[in-house]
């Protein structure tokens, strides 16, 4: 099962003079199971892209295809893809609007058409799989915290039994600890139910630690997809379009310039604590 | 010199409600709070979801007013309804969301609209407009369209928004949440001269600790206290306390604490990448 991207191009306002290309030549190919980072700066493409993968926006030219079949052919049921790729998006928390955690995370199922009980299974078995805390199943969602808020509005998509994860910037605006339980999360549900998972991110720090292929995204196109650390060794051109390495590849590169023999790719404190213990101790 | 902001035992409470009035609950969201801020400092806050930190916030610029003890700002008594708007040019707010915060369709317009709503003369807006775009480095944008600026060119054009009503203090709510990494460090390095070069009072609150390293002073908030309050260098030396309280320390103290735990004689509250790498080389020449 994967998903393939084919020379995907996506213009805004065609024919007009808001006319913007946002996706350029985009080829990919994404199999089961992968933990991939998608990183760019403000505009570069990167939730146009995403939503081009369950099918909000139709390509302007080029094809995408779930597990074989093509998602633009007449007759190709839409629906069910957006069950099957599901989508967080920024600040989830916001589309909560059910009066119980319970309730808004059975509206996903009950629109697929399950009845009251298959709902209710399944908004217990996501709500579990995001640890949320039994005692607050029927509590208001507009009252817990903001971790808790996006814990139960991811839960909202994983009820709809996906299976591919799509979350755009789940972590913005919480706290570490919180950035950690969502990230911490995220990594067991695709150990555990082999959900593959795609995450939008700003911290670079976060995709060095948890994904194993990094794409990153420039002017509407595909400017790297390698591993985290093939990605941060080209960490002079990120910056000229926005993005960074994270902290710890910089201390590398800067020890190396300083004459101490240190390998260069790390990209997490783990990483660049062995590195160094291994030249210094 | 002198203090902007001094509060003394400030409560506050959230109190829920039911349909039909009654309390429902009470949430105490600041507890006994003591906070003094010298004019010209860089305070940072940090703490995690739900600590109190915007709630104090919003006490500065009063917004929200205490049901218990005292807020100073810059001497003004935030409980008096007549010094309101004074304190409010006293202290301005940037919110997390730059979309939320800009109203106009040129970014000169935007900036002008503070000083236009409390009846500024027309040349003295211009004049302020003016100063406040370059003081940010968004001069050379004046006549864009903002919804064509980037999240940190929109994020600066907010903070000159504020600029332009001549404040002493500035409080910034997460200001960077959701920004890209060069747009975060726009903002910041904005943000650090406005304090340097214009004496500007700075309240930052973040959830990224690798932005208060150049803070003078630290306050940490949990449950609507202050719990530890010290320069960045004494506040990131505690490393496993401030996990305890579920927050971090920037990538390179943790690094350093790392290494430090396997084993090499590095010292405590290590904050940037150049004190890192000179602790580094001093270890590798005496090896």
């Amino acid at each position: 099962m994967s998903i393939i991207v084919n020379e995907l191009n996506y213009i805004y306002n065609p024919g007009t003079a808001m006319e913007v290309q946002a996706l350029r030549d985009i080829n990919l190919e994404i199999s089961d199971g992968e933990f991939i980072g998608i990183i760019g700066h403000t505009g570069s493409g990167k939730s146009t892209l995403i939503q081009h993968l369950n099918g909000l926006i139709r390509a302007t030219s080029g094809g995408i295809f779930y597990n074989g079949a093509d998602i633009y052919d007449e007759g190709y049921d839409l629906r069910t893809l957006r069950t099957k790729v599901g989508l967080v998006f920024q600040y989830p928390e916001h589309q909560l609007f059910e009066t119980t955690v319970m309730a808004d995370v059975c509206y996903g199922p009950k629109n697929q058409g399950l009845d009251e009980k298959e709902a209710m299974l399944r908004a217990v078995a996501s709500l579990n799989a995001v640890h949320f805390p039994e005692k607050h199943f029927y509590d208001s969602p507009f009252e817990l915290s903001g971790g808790q808020k996006r814990r139960v509005a991811i839960a909202g998509v994983l009820a709809m039994n996906p299976e591919v994860l799509i979350l755009d910037e789940p972590t913005a605006g919480l706290d570490p600890q919180g950035r950690d339980e969502i990230l911490e999360m995220v990594s067991d549900l695709r150990r555990t139910q082999h959900i593959t998972v795609i995450l939008v991110s700003h911290s670079m720090e976060d995709v060095a630690r948890y994904v194993d292929r990094l794409i990153v995204m420039n002017g509407g196109g595909i400017m790297y997809d390698d591993t985290p650390q093939a990605v941060f060794a080209h960490y002079k051109e990120l910056e000229e379009v926005g993005l960074m390495a994270p902290q710890v590849t910089y201390v590398m590169h800067a020890l190396a310039e300083a004459g101490i023999p240190v390998e260069t790719g790390a990209t997490t404190v783990a990483e660049a604590k062995d590195e160094i213990v291994r030249v210094l101790c | 010199m002198s203090l902007i902001v001094k509060a003394r035992n400030i409560v506050y409470e959230y109190i829920r409600r039911d349909d039909d009035g009654n309390v429902e609950g009470i949430e105490t969201a600041l507890d006994q709070v003591d906070l003094d801020v010298k004019e010209g400092d860089f305070v940072a806050i940090l703490g995690a979801n739900g600590s109190g930190k915007s709630t104090l916030a919003k006490h500065i610029n009063a917004l929200l007013k205490p049901e218990n003890g005292t807020l100073l700002v810059d001497g003004k008594d935030t409980l008096d309804d007549n010094e309101t708007l004074a304190i409010r040019q006293t202290a301005g707010m940037v919110f997390q969301n730059p979309d939320n915060q800009i109203i106009a369709s040129v970014v000169e317009e935007d900036v002008g609209f503070g000083p236009e709503n409390i009846g500024i003369p027309t040349d003295e807006i211009w004049t302020r407009v003016e100063k406040s775009l370059r003081s940010v480095g968004m001069y050379h944008y004046r006549h864009h369209s903002p919804n064509r600026l980037s999240g940190g060119q929109k994020q600066r054009v907010a903070i000159a928004g504020v600029m332009a009503m001549k404040p002493k203090c500035i409080i910034l709510d997460e200001p960077t949440a959701m920004l890209d990494p060069v747009g975060r460090q726009e903002v910041l390095s904005a943000v650090r001269e406005l304090n340097e070069k214009n004496g500007i009072t700075v309240i930052l609150i973040t959830h990224y600790m690798e932005e208060t390293v150049h803070a003078n002073r630290i306050f940490v908030m949990e449950s609507g206290k202050v719990i530890m309050q010290g320069t960045p260098r004494e506040i990131f030396s505690r490393v496993e306390e401030l996990k305890e309280h579920h927050l971090t320390v920037p990538q390179v103290t943790e690094l350093a604490w790392e290494l430090k735990k396997a084993g090499l004689s590095l010292p405590d509250g290590i904050l940037t990448k150049e004190e890192l790498i000179t602790a580094l080389c001093q270890l590798s020449s005496t090896n």
